[in-house]
């Protein structure tokens, strides 16, 4: 049973979306305090260029392409809740998830070849960032693909239409921190 | 709002059935059942860091004697007890009593509400949480022992198994302490939410009652500063097992990483715990003094003001770690600087005891107490704030005599403060007020007695963190000092089996309480003692700001703030 | 949903032109990233940090704007959001100057050129 307190939206804004904001909030100093050291240690380290020089720049545009992607059918997803139309948003949401598990295929294939290479987490602190930054971020990307799952569910049946929101605004902070982790690992030699 | 309609309606089966009681009491989502999940292991817990504290006093004051109820302490065994003395005390002590159990129980009372708006989440969190202290203490007993490498956890010391020698140990701790920054992540999204949707009607940003501010201030500050260590503690654990080098220069690394990913979040954790002690005082005070609180819309500004400084302080821990220098000038002055708005708290409260009609019950010398004590914790904090004078006192006992003077009125005063006051409405019942008093002067007198030697002890150079002072010439003549501060900690630990036997004894043989004992104005105190699940009869609405005692329109001293008239 | 929130979008028959919107916005968002890409064969350092970084916070944007829609939320959300950058940017300034320290007057870090992997150095080697 949900209690009275779920109901009320003083704050202007549903608990469930008010919720979500806090936690990407909290998010946020996560990713914001791992990339910070990230970076200040990409710029007191000269020869990290040299190991950037590694990562494959195709497959991580490719990844990006895909979680872009993925992010479009989870907002589109949404406008379908807004009219009411739970069937539409579901399969949305699925396209979406479909979306994150072609992400994780394309960055399991890319990790294995880079470790077949040779280059593991503890071969240098710049394949330890990049393995944990982009590890720590596959993690949030399997934990949202399993909230949709739930929502899409649900809202197959026509059901708390309003979570699909919520679960976007989540799913686009996954792409949001890819977008900045692109950059980083990929495009910056 | 399409919202309410999925779920309406929401509240029809409350006390209509009996919960078994597994449901009633382990896998309840009501948040007064949390609460008390939170308090009493939070309280079991307090008692592990009490003996801990107990022996490694025992191990310094008669160094090489066998401690009653543990036997003789190894080098190792003492710095395993003090890593998690300290660790215990403000990771499952002062959280979660302070700002998980106060928080559970008060925020949905004080603001008018049935129940948390995630009832379901805050179970999850208080789940992760038993199961965070279930890791840390079977930490104590795996091979190789128990962490011993302090509370901070330094790098290369923590992160290499040669140097701590306890490879299992340290991985364990640093597990239990990120699983139970995710309860408390979850704990607080729910404690903010709660507060900012879930008001009574008609209740405005000031009428508020302040100990709800404190707690949503420190949530705020937990989360937003919390991340970065949730990150470092994952690459901690990377470090320690599975080679790689963020804390190693040899790899690439850099150790002082640590240093300021922990104190980003360390610094603000202790206005973390600070926050809801000063907002209990408040309630406290206000009620015993017939007074409404002094400049609320103040008080409010510099918490907001406190918790921003908060996040620019975090390097004066590390004067001596060889942090650059400038920095250590900028530091210095933030430092500085957030004395201002506590010392203005401080200010607050007196002025707001002035020409009161002060009632001198168990809670009110509590809180009494903490003004007392914090005081003292504040003023020597200054001279650890400053690079120059920190240079010589740093890792002194000096250091270690400061932090209890802030932490124990924090979180054991302010925790009395808080149970003794809350005691009525949380069992129905009221505490006896002879045994509450004894307890308190058994507690108060015994503790200035342990730590303001220990003042001197560090002025006069002991450094902290050493097993057995015998083969130090000069400090060795000063064991009476220790053996007196030990003697006091004994005291005092004993003097807490007041406090449980007044816990449940009133528990079953208190005067019944009935709903406002105290003739106080807050909601919480305008539904029945205990409350029932949903809490109110009727959900309240509110007319007036939290603290109208001693109106002169009004025949009674006191107006609740959802009275009509 | 939360009428607050989402004014703009109360209106049914808008939904089709809403859902156009957000495909352009896609486009214009894969324009954005092809332009990222092709920033470095240009060669020039300066060019490629802000085709890079630039251009990031360009897409950040556009996805916070149209596919989080954190403008029509209420205002405290975008202060909570840029409360908890601006901490961040507080995080680096204060650690940064230590970590980026490689010796100090009477210390240093061990050579980090003693343990770079001979791939780093010499990397035309292993392409």
């Amino acid at each position: 049973m949900t209690p009275i307190a779920t109901t009320r939206s003083t704050a202007g804004l549903p608990t469930g979306t008010l919720g979500v904001w806090w936690l990407l909030g909290s998010e946020i100093v996560i990713f914001g305090g791992l990339l910070c050291s990230y970076i200040m240690h990409r710029l007191s380290h000269d020869w990290w260029s040299a190991e950037a020089a590694h990562t494959n720049v195709y497959i991580g545009l490719t990844n990006t392409f895909v979680l872009l992607t993925s992010s479009l059918f989870a907002v589109l997803a949404h406008a379908a809740a807004q009219r009411g139309d739970g069937k539409l948003a579901a399969r949305r949401l699925w396209y979406t998830i479909a979306g994150g598990g072609m992400f994780l295929c394309i960055k399991a294939a890319e990790w294995t070849i880079e470790i077949s290479n040779g280059m593991t987490i503890s071969s240098s602190s710049f394949w330890s960032f990049y393995y944990t930054a982009a590890g720590i971020h596959a993690s949030h990307v399997i934990a949202g693909m399993i909230a949709m799952a739930v929502v899409a569910m649900d809202a197959a049946k026509g059901k708390f239409l309003h979570r699909v929101e919520n679960a976007g605004i989540y799913w686009h902070f996954v792409d949001l921190v890819w977008i900045f982790l692109f950059p980083l690992l990929y495009i910056a030699k | 709002m399409a919202h309410a309609v999925d779920h309406a309606p929401a509240h029809d089966d409350h006390g209509h059935h009996e919960q078994s009681f597994f449901m009633k009491y382990m896998w309840s989502t009501d948040h007064k059942m949390i609460a008390m999940q939170y308090m009493f292991t939070g309280m079991l817990m307090a008692m592990l860091g009490g003996f801990f504290a107990y022996v490694f006093r025992m191990q310094n004051a008669f160094p090489g004697m066998a401690v009653p109820g543990f036997g003789l302490v190894t080098p190792a065994d003492y710095n395993m007890l003090v890593t998690n003395h300290g660790t215990i005390m403000i990771f499952w002590v002062a959280m979660p009593v302070l700002v998980a159990a106060f928080g559970n129980f008060l925020i949905p009372l004080m603001v008018g509400c049935d129940d948390m708006v995630f009832p379901k989440l805050n179970r999850l969190s208080y789940q992760i949480f038993l199961l965070s202290a279930i890791v840390l203490i079977a930490g104590f007993f795996v091979p190789g022992g128990g962490f011993g490498g302090a509370w901070t956890a330094y790098p290369p010391l923590s992160a290499v198994g040669v140097y701590n020698l306890t490879p299992m140990g340290s991985s364990f701790w640093v597990l239990a302490v990120a699983l139970e920054f995710v309860a408390f992540l979850l704990g607080g999204i729910n404690f903010i939410t709660t507060s900012m949707n879930s008001r009574a009607p008609g209740m405005k940003l000031y009428d508020i009652p302040i100990v709800v501010w404190t707690i949503v201030i420190a949530s705020v500050l937990f989360m937003c500063s919390v991340g970065p260590l949730i990150a470092g503690a994952i690459m901690l654990l990377f470090d320690q097992n599975i080679g790689t080098g963020f804390f190693n220069p040899a790899m690439g690394g850099d150790p002082v990483l640590w240093q300021h990913l922990f104190w980003f979040f360390g610094h603000p954790e202790v206005y973390v715990v600070l926050l809801p002690t000063l907002g209990i005082v408040a309630e406290i005070i206000c009620v015993f003094s017939r007074k409404k609180l002094f400049a609320y819309q103040t008080v409010l500004y510099t918490m907001f003001g406190t918790g921003i400084l908060s996040f620019t302080v975090w390097a004066h821990h590390q004067f001596i770690s060889g942090i650059d220098p400038r920095m250590a000038n900028v530091f210095t002055i933030t430092t500085l600087l957030i004395s201002v708005p506590i010392a203005e708290m401080l200010f607050v409260y007196i002025a707001t005891l002035y020409k009161g009609s002060i009632t001198l019950s168990t809670p009110m010398l509590w809180a009494l107490g903490f003004i007392a004590t914090f005081l003292i914790g504040g003023v020597t904090g200054i001279y650890l704030g400053t690079a120059g004078s920190d240079i010589y006192f740093h890792d002194t006992y000096f250091v270690l005599a400061h932090f209890h003077y802030t932490f124990f009125p924090i979180a054991i005063i302010g925790t009395y403060a808080g149970v003794t006051y809350w005691y009525p409405k949380m069992f129905g019942r009221m505490l006896d007020e002879t045994l509450g008093k004894i307890h308190f002067w058994l507690t108060f007198i015994p503790f200035n007695c342990i730590f303001i030697p220990l003042f001197f002890l560090g002025l006069w150079g002991e450094h902290r963190r050493i097993y057995s002072y015998e083969l130090f010439d000069e400090l060795w003549k000063y064991q009476g000092i220790r053996q007196f501060a030990t003697v006091a900690l004994v005291v005092m630990l004993a003097a807490q089996a007041i406090f449980i036997w007044n816990f449940f004894k009133s528990l079953w043989s208190g005067p019944i309480a009935g709903p406002n004992p105290y003739n106080a104005n807050t909601l919480e105190w305008q539904c029945p003692s205990p409350p029932p699940h949903g809490n109110f009869a009727e959900l309240p609405t509110v007319y007036r700001p939290p603290y109208e005692y001693s109106h002169p329109d009004r025949k009674e001293d006191f107006w609740p703030q959802n009275s009509p008239v | 949903m939360s009428d607050h929130a989402h004014a703009a979008h109360a209106d049914h028959g808008d939904a089709a032109a809403h859902e156009k919107h957000y495909w352009k916005i896609w486009l214009v968002l894969l324009v954005l990233l092809g332009i990222s890409f092709a920033g470095p064969f240009l060669e020039i350092r300066v060019i490629t940090m802000v085709t890079a970084f630039g251009i990031a916070v360009v897409k950040a944007w556009l996805v916070a704007k149209h596919f989080m829609h954190v403008t029509a939320q209420p205002k405290f959300v975008m202060y909570l959001m840029g409360t908890c950058l601006v901490f961040m940017l507080l995080f680096f300034a204060g650690t940064a100057p230590d970590v980026m320290e490689h010796e100090g007057a009477n210390w240093t870090k061990p050579n980090p050129h003693g343990v770079i992997p001979e791939r780093a150095l010499h990397p035309e080697a292993h392409h």
